[in-house]
């Protein structure tokens, strides 16, 4: 591999100052919609006492998860020496950080008492995979700070090996945190289950490297420098893999519970009577974000047009979006079993009703806020360091070079 | 020399010390055995009782809703009181509600109160970042509303869906339930009461109707009504299978 040089990008064309404005804008309108909630309350949200975490969790929830699997290229050039990956990694920290930055914010404006984050930083219950994640969370920025330090100081270059297997583990463990919010949840029947983690582990992997495919590719096409097909192909190809692999998640978890007469409630309502979560499973999550875009990455024709990969890791992204909807709304929605064995025919609480959840706007435009603070601090980012290299051609990047 | 007196001073207080302790554990069953309720307002609730309450579902009255109103004019929540009117019906806090459940099998029809089933090992507390989802040493189950950050994590882990978020600004509300905008809130089991030797308002409206569905007591004396009904007629838990061992039991489920 040649010299690979890194170099701030110029950031005085009006692309990029029109695109500053447009994130900062999303920004603004994000901060009014949170204003809107915070001082009238959730009554103006879709949420309620029984679908109680509604879309910003799911914006947040997707881009935590991406954050850690953005973090993947840099661990395969530094834990597992594949130095193709390496002219990659720096970039691949800052948007592991930017994501994380923006789905805490989201999290954080969603709280009832967003005011008492001093006290979730300061109480801990150490019992409650929720108060590890906090940990985890701060962990993980201070982490992947050292270790782009690590690989942006050349003194301290020789350190980036270490520092990247810690970053690395870090991140399966802050996952594993992040799935098992869901996992350790025993009174649900779409939860309560341990696959969640490994599941999370996965996702994290497919939504982080589309993303990462995705700001690659506009970064370079809008400044110029020039992407080689042997970087893209990589990336392609084990974003496919990526897809793949959750696909085998999502089907262990719903092959056992189809095995367990317990759980099939849970699963006819996901696979066949949900109505729109049986649409949005079906449609979305498996055509959408999983089959079609496996299908660009990989059939012939379409497998050399960066268009159509792109557009393939965008319907990732979609998907990605879709499966949290289903599994973190669908899974409220479905009735607790408080009564195994009985029918409920009347409550003044809806019990044994599917839950009711329309998104608001107001969620939705917090969502967007948080995506944009991630873009935001990544466009920023990169005028101000040195995080892109100049070049990503072939002959600048030797891909046969993987030992 | 002078470390030696002061080792033996030592050693005799321990001894003094010890004995009294055990003096006092030797006598305290005998003094204690008949204070079943009353508790000083400066001592912390402890583990020397547990409160509970049984549901009798067979004397629970179809249509009947004295405990929901009971409870509502108690503490202040609900539609008689006006709160929380710009929520939708399925924003609204509900401390406890009443359900109606048919046997799928036999067709047969219960009623029942439904509220926080007070744990004893309640997965709200368990999953609670901050620790605001509490449970005193004498079961009750609570929210401490000054760390309560809204995360709503607590109402995701509750298997009773007894848990009610403020969706809105409240005004009028009761000196004894403080409640707050964007914070978590549950039956209480009328907390202020029992610490002045009470009864929840529930158990209090159910009994004044002469229902007397619902007994409230002490689960770790056997001579209260509540003990000797469930060791005579046993009491069943909602979600048994999940271990919770419940605060609340019910009869004829």
């Amino acid at each position: 591999m040649k010299n690979v040089q890194f170099m701030e990008i110029e950031g005085r064309s009006f692309g990029y100052l029109a695109l500053l404005g447009i994130l900062g804008a999303i920004i603004l309108v994000a901060l009014g919609a949170w204003y809107v909630m915070e001082h009238n309350g959730h009554y103006v949200t879709g949420m309620n006492n029984a679908i109680v975490w509604g879309t910003p969790h799911i914006f947040a929830i997707f881009l935590i998860v991406a954050a850690s699997g953005a973090l993947n290229v840099a661990s395969i050039s530094s834990v597992f020496n594949k130095t193709a990956y390496k002219p990659l990694a720096r970039l691949s920290g800052l948007l592991a950080i930017a994501l994380l930055a923006g789905g805490l914010m989201i999290l954080v404006l969603d709280l009832g008492r967003p005011d008492r984050l001093i006290v979730a930083m300061t109480y801990y219950n150490f019992k409650s995979i929720f108060a590890w994640n906090i940990i985890l969370y701060n962990g993980f920025f201070a982490i992947v700070a050292v270790y782009l330090w690590m690989m942006m100081q050349q003194s301290m270059n020789k350190y980036s090996k270490p520092v990247g297997v810690a970053a690395f583990l870090w991140r399966l463990i802050l996952t594993t945190g992040t799935g098992s919010i869901f996992g350790f949840l025993v009174a649900r029947q779409g939860y309560d289950a341990a696959i969640m983690a490994p599941l999370f582990i996965a996702m994290s992997f497919s939504f982080g490297l589309a993303i990462f495919l995705l700001v690659l590719m506009a970064a370079y096409k809008w400044t110029g420098r020039p992407l080689g097909d042997a970087i893209f192909r990589r990336l392609k190809n084990l974003l496919g893999v990526f897809v793949a692999g959750v696909l085998y998640f999502v089907l262990a978890y719903h092959l056992t519970n189809l095995y367990a007469t317990e759980h099939h409630g849970i699963e006819a309502f996901i696979l066949r009577d949900g109505g729109i979560y049986t649409q949005l499973f079906w449609i979305g999550q498996i055509v959408i974000g999983s089959l079609l875009p496996l299908l660009l990455f990989y059939h012939p024709s379409t497998a050399k047009n960066r268009t159509l990969v792109g557009l393939g890791a965008l319907l990732v992204i979609i998907g990605g979006l879709i499966q949290l909807y289903v599994l973190i709304i669908g899974g409220q929605a479905y009735p607790l079993e408080i009564f195994p064995g009985k029918e409920v025919i009347e409550s003044s609480f809806f019990d044994g009703q599917v839950a009711h959840y329309a998104p608001s706007l107001w969620e939705v435009l917090l969502g967007l806020g948080g995506v944009a603070v991630a873009l935001i601090m990544v466009a920023l980012a990169v005028k101000i360091l040195r995080f892109m290299p100049t070049s990503l051609a072939d002959e600048d990047v030797d891909p046969h070079h993987s030992a | 020399m002078a470390n030696k007196t002061y080792n033996a001073d030592l050693s005799r207080r321990h001894f003094f010390s010890k004995a009294v302790a055990a003096a006092g554990l030797a006598v305290a069953p005998g003094v204690f055995l008949r204070q079943v309720h009353a508790r000083p307002s400066d001592q912390a609730a402890t583990s020397e009782q547990r409160w509970g309450i049984l549901i009798d579902t067979n004397k629970c009255a179809k249509g009947c809703d004295s405990c929901v109103t009971a409870c509502m004019s108690e503490n202040g929540w609900g539609d008689i009181n006006n709160s929380e009117e710009k929520s939708n019906a399925h924003q609204k806090a509900q401390w406890i509600r009443k359900v109606t459940v048919k046997d799928k099998q036999t067709g047969h029809v219960q009623s029942l109160p439904l509220m926080c089933q007070h744990c004893e090992n309640p997965p709200c507390v368990d999953v609670c970042p901050t620790g605001a989802s509490m449970k005193r040493a004498d079961g009750i189950v609570l929210v401490d509303k000054h760390i309560c950050i809204g995360c709503r994590y607590c109402m995701m882990a509750c298997p009773y869906k007894a848990r009610s978020f403020v969706h809105e600004d409240l005004e009028n509300q009761k000196v004894v339930a403080p409640r707050g905008k964007g914070t978590v809130e549950s039956c209480t089991m009328c907390v202020h009461r029992v610490d002045k030797d009470g009864t929840p308002a529930c158990v209090e409206a159910c009994n004044a109707d002469n229902h007397n569905a619902m007994y409230f007591g002490d689960l770790k004396d056997p001579n209260s009504e509540i003990s000797r009904q469930l060791k005579e007629h046993g009491g069943e838990q909602l979600r048994a299978d999940l271990g919770l061992n419940t605060g609340v039991r019910y009869q004829g489920l």
